[in-house]
Parts: C-alpha cells; sequence; structure tokens
C-alpha cells in the first residue's frame, strides 16, 4: 500500500459516493453539487494517469461549463430549498435491482482471467504538441474529419439553442390575415401561442 | 509501473455507469436525468482512457475518443437545457411525467 494506492482510492471514492449522492439527493441544487465532485475526481484521475491535457478539458468543460449550466437552469426553474418528490416505492425497487445485477454481472466478468495484447512501450507523450499533430492530421491515423465534423455539430448547436430558447415577437396581422375589429392582441411572446391563437375558434368570430 | 493496473479502473467506471442508469431510471426531473447521463458518458470516458494508457500506450485514439466524447456531451447539455428552460416557460413544469403534450 503506497501512496499512488492510497490516492487511487481516494479519488475512486470520491467519484462513486458524490455519484451516488447525485442520484439519490432530494435537493436538486445539492445533487449538482455531488455531480460536481464527482467530476473533480474524475479530473483527478485523468492526472493520476498522467493524461494533463485530457483533465484539463474535463475541468474547463464539465466543470466550469455543464455544471454551471446545470445550476443556472436549476435556479431558473426551480424554488429554492424545495425538496423533489419521492419516487414510487416499487420503481425505485426495481431500478435499483435492475441496475445492482447489471453491475454484478459487469463486474464477474471483468474479473474473469482474461488475455490482453502486450503494451508496446516507448508510449506516445500524450502532449498538447501530440495530440493537436495527430488531430489535424491529414494523413491516415489523422482526425481532421472527425474534427470539421464536430465543429460542425457545435455550430449547428448553438444555432439550434438559439432558436429553441429565443422569444419573437410576432406582430398578429403579419400572421394572422384579419381577426377582427379589436385590435387588443399587440404583442405574442412566441410562435407557440401564435399556433395556439390559431386553432383557437373564439379568436376568429368575434 | 503502477501497483493500480486496468481493472481498478474498469471497476471504477462500472460501479459509475450504473449508478447513471439507477438514478436515469428513478429519477422523473428533466435536469437530474441530464446529470445522470453525464455520469454514463464520464464513465465511458475513464473506460477509453484506461484501455489507451495500460495496453495502447504507443497510440492517442483514444484518448481522440474521450475529446469528441466530451465536445458532444456539452452540446447535448445545451441544447437539452435549452429545451427545459422552453418547456418550462410553456408548461410551468419540468416533470417528466407531466410533459405528455406529444403523447396522444
Amino acid at each position: 500500500m503506497n501512496a499512488s494506492t492510497i490516492i487511487f482510492y481516494i479519488l475512486a471514492a470520491t467519484i462513486i459516493g458524490g455519484g451516488l449522492m447525485a442520484v439519490t439527493s432530494r435537493k436538486i441544487f445539492r445533487s449538482a453539487v455531488f455531480l460536481l465532485f464527482s467530476l473533480i475526481g474524475i479530473a483527478g484521475l485523468y492526472f493520476f494517469l498522467d493524461y494533463e491535457f485530457i483533465a484539463a478539458v474535463q475541468i474547463i468543460v464539465y466543470v466550469g461549463g455543464i455544471v454551471v449550466l446545470i445550476i443556472f437552469s436549476i435556479f431558473l426553474t426551480h424554488g429554492s430549498g424545495e425538496d423533489m418528490k419521492r419516487p414510487h416505492l416499487g420503481r425505485s425497487v426495481f431500478s435499483a435491482l435492475a441496475a445492482a445485477f447489471g453491475c454484478i454481472l459487469t463486474m464477474f466478468i471483468i474479473s474473469q482471467p482474461k488475455t490482453f495484447p502486450k503494451p508496446h512501450y516507448p508510449g506516445i507523450e500524450p502532449s498538447a504538441a501530440n495530440i493537436g499533430a495527430q488531430m489535424l492530421s491529414t494523413t491516415e491515423h489523422g482526425y481532421i474529419l472527425p474534427f470539421e465534423v464536430v465543429s460542425m455539430l457545435l455550430l449547428a448547436a448553438m444555432i439550434g439553442c438559439i432558436v429553441i430558447a429565443i422569444k419573437i415577437k410576432v406582430p398578429p396581422h403579419a400572421i394572422l390575415p384579419e381577426t377582427g375589429e379589436d385590435d387588443e392582441e399587440t404583442e405574442i411572446k412566441a410562435p407557440v401561442d401564435v399556433v395556439d391563437e390559431i386553432n383557437e375558434p373564439g379568436l376568429m368570430t368575434n | 509501473m503502477y501497483d493500480i493496473g486496468l481493472f481498478h479502473f474498469l471497476f471504477v467506471s462500472c460501479a459509475l455507469f450504473f449508478i447513471g442508469v439507477y438514478g436515469f431510471l428513478t429519477r422523473r426531473n428533466m435536469i437530474t436525468m441530464l446529470m445522470s447521463v453525464e455520469l454514463i458518458l464520464n464513465s465511458v470516458n475513464i473506460n477509453f482512457i484506461a484501455f489507451n494508457k495500460f495496453l495502447f500506450p504507443d497510440k492517442l485514439d483514444g484518448l481522440f475518443f474521450t475529446i469528441f466524447i466530451i465536445t458532444i456531451a456539452a452540446a447535448e447539455a445545451a441544447v437539452a437545457i435549452a429545451i427545459i428552460i422552453n418547456l418550462y416557460r410553456n408548461y410551468n413544469t419540468i416533470d417528466v411525467e407531466e410533459a405528455n403534450t406529444m403523447k396522444y
């Protein structure tokens, strides 16, 4: 039992304990904070394996981006300090049984003796220079095509977020030809509301 | 080189994956379901990194898969949260049991 073993077990306890508390806590903000601990533990595991670049990306994207986004959305959609509804007893029992059986089966399969191919040493240093050179190379083992596809995906996701979350102010005469003599509805918040008002028969008759 | 081998990492990622599956099956709140999905994706990333480190140290392929999974998870979380906030704005709830307008 040397220092690296102790560090590994501390990291593993952080990850699994944080994950367990994140899925079982009934206060949603605490659940997000435990998810944060779990993700930081995973970044520590990457540092433990000497993959510093991936660890930095994990901290920047997950801890700095996704968890902050989740906390923002919790603040926008929940009152502070409310408990979430307790899940149905039958559903939680059967989910726990399914997860436990799957976990035991997978761990049993992992623990069977098996042979892996011998690793070739010396390995490549996983530095940012090597990663960038291989990711942007156009030769046989380069990753330039997935890189470009992912850039298009990010662009599409960004435009999609804006389109979903935007509030459009549409004057009703631009959509409806003539609604009658009363012009009370001058502002409609989103296209969904416009569709609702078209489908509503009361607006067309008066 | 290490006392900690490949199998330690596989056990950690297996436990984390099934914790995420349990959360995804029990939670009925969209934000917590999204958090469970993030746990599942992270366990997959641990697997990729551990296999790359212990079996193929002369290649960087597992590391690229991890980078792309992190990127796509970020895009997915952003779109999911935009949908959740729009749903909350229109229906005033983010419970998946109550969001049944398109069901019938």
